[in-house]
């Protein structure tokens, strides 16, 4: 009986939408088998901390107060009075802290695979924006709860952002919403965060995922001169699905429990007439420019070690952005072992970074 | 009468290239104008209030509201007192009285600066600008250097 209805539903659309067309399309839909094959779940991983991240930052928008004087209050009464208030706020304090984990190793793993060479350039171009992007979602989420912690992040990255060479001003009053960090930053911060980044970030996601849809999975370069029919492969549906889906199922449950057993703090609400609390470090994924920024002295000959550092960042970020288009080797199917070892550096500084920052 | 026809086709291109500049124009402008946000008057202070002396100990600190910006006052072991401002000139966080080391610090980047403002440790760049300290009766003032 069921059945019957749902076949004439299908029909119905069918007729209307041409579903058979997309049905044929992921019919013929295939995964790449191999001993590298672990890393494709990764971007399916950060695809559904991006979903958790909709779904419970929809959620806490029904009892957030974007302002300064009302934000924190707000999110006490999150916290403490609302029904499993505490449950939501920290899987989206949790997520967000996993997804950027998952982004980086999804970023990684593509670099090391050199899955970013012809054709895939711009499959690469929007997915390190796509991490930008998620690393501004983390930098202006943090403000919201406006506790002490979040308060001096804030004036120290957007103080960054204001020793950008001729536009770190401008920039820095737009951020800020004026000269300090106020209730003006904090309503920008809040704007940027529920409206205008999910807006950005959903169209680059589409265009990722459209052109990872039209090009396939990328293969490793190892595979790419055997026979078509000594590959290995398993369909997309069900198979690589069904794989996806019970990996969603266990990151649930480890956030589930992570967020049970380590609820989201809150901190100290924030006064901009107080001194920066001993301790304060910003998140664990700004942890290594925050760290390296420490180690930069003062004065570098006649250039402030400050904007040396930021300048260093700016230019490795733009390099890497730009991997596929400057290493033309692995375009032609050649090895390059320079981008490992690149890969090895980039890695290596972020992990010692970090463990520094955070033991310091 | 192609030439004619050329002639105008490029009079319209060239007129609907310029309505749709004006257009683009019109709608970036305000946008660019709205987003900047408004110059504020500070409020004028030359001169705030800083409490008592004898509610602060030797040896300890205080942030004081001046106008918009923090000040940070310092008692010294001594019973002297020092006022700088508290915006650490390497990224803007609010600098404390370390005292165990006798120093103003910043907790963010660990720069250190001596009782007089000077920077002396860590990656900031400049000194901590002076304010004055005027001592009326009881009551500790803080008055912007002229």
């Amino acid at each position: 009986m069921v059945k019957k209805y749902f076949t004439k539903t299908y029909e119905w659309l069918d007729e209307r939408l041409d579903l058979t067309s997309l049905s044929h399309f992921i019919e013929k839909k295939y995964v790449p088998v191999h001993a590298h094959s672990i890393w494709y779940y990764f971007g399916g991983v950060s695809l559904f901390f991006f979903l958790i991240q909709v779904l419970t930052g929809i959620l806490l928008l029904f009892y957030y107060k974007g302002s300064a004087d009302l934000a924190f209050e707000s999110i006490q009464f999150i916290m403490s009075k609302v029904e499993f208030g505490w449950l939501i706020r920290s899987i989206h304090a949790w997520a967000a802290n996993l997804f950027i984990l998952s982004v980086f190793i999804h970023m990684f793993s593509v670099f090391f695979e050199k899955s970013y060479r012809k054709p895939r350039e711009l499959t690469w171009v929007t997915g390190v924006f796509l991490f930008f992007m998620t690393l501004a979602f983390g930098f202006s989420g943090y403000l919201l709860p406006w506790n002490k912690l979040a308060f001096f992040a804030t004036k120290v990255g957007t103080d960054i952002a204001g020793n950008i060479p001729i536009v770190g001003n401008i920039m820095k009053g737009f951020l800020r919403g004026g000269d300090d960090v106020t209730g003006a930053t904090l309503s920008r911060f809040f704007g940027f965060h529920v409206a205008l980044f999910p807006g950005i970030f959903t169209i680059l996601l589409v265009i990722h995922l459209i052109m990872v849809q039209r090009q396939g999975m990328s293969e490793p370069m190892e595979t790419e001169g055997t026979p078509e029919t000594e590959k290995k492969s398993m369909p997309f549906f069900p198979n690589f699905m069904l794989r996806d889906l019970l990996l969603w199922l266990i990151v649930l449950n480890v956030l589930a429990i992570l967020a049970v057993f380590f609820p989201a703090d809150l901190g100290e609400k924030a006064d901009p007439f107080s001194s920066a609390p001993a301790g304060i470090k910003p998140e664990w994924y700004f942890l290594f420019m925050f760290q390296t920024l420490k180690y930069i002295p003062a004065k570098i000959f006649i250039m402030d070690g400050e904007l040396l550092g930021i300048l260093l960042f700016g230019f490795a970020g733009l390099l890497w952005v730009l991997v596929p288009f400057w290493d033309t080797q692995s375009s032609k199917g050649l090895r390059n072992r320079k981008i490992n070892y690149i890969g090895l550096f980039a890695v290596g500084f972020i992990i010692v970074l970090t463990i520094l920052g955070w033991v310091s | 009468m192609s030439e004619n026809l050329q002639s105008r086709r490029s009079f319209i291109t060239s007129i609907l290239t310029l309505g749709a500049a004006g257009l683009s124009a019109s709608i970036i402008y305000p946008i660019i104008k709205y987003l900047t946000p408004p110059k504020q008057r500070e409020a004028e202070v030359s001169n705030v209030s800083a409490g008592k002396i004898k509610d602060m100990e030797n040896d300890s600190f205080k942030i004081v509201r001046f106008g918009n910006k923090p000040v940070i006052l310092i008692k010294t072991d001594k019973g002297d007192f020092k006022a700088l401002s508290a915006q650490c000139t390497h990224l803007d966080c609010t600098v404390q009285y370390k005292k165990s080391e006798g120093v103003i610090w910043c907790a963010c980047h660990n720069g250190k600066y001596d009782l007089n403002g000077r920077n002396i440790s860590g990656p900031p760049p400049r000194p901590l600008d002076p304010y004055m300290v005027q001592i009326k009766g009881e009551e500790v003032f803080i008055s912007k250097k002229a």
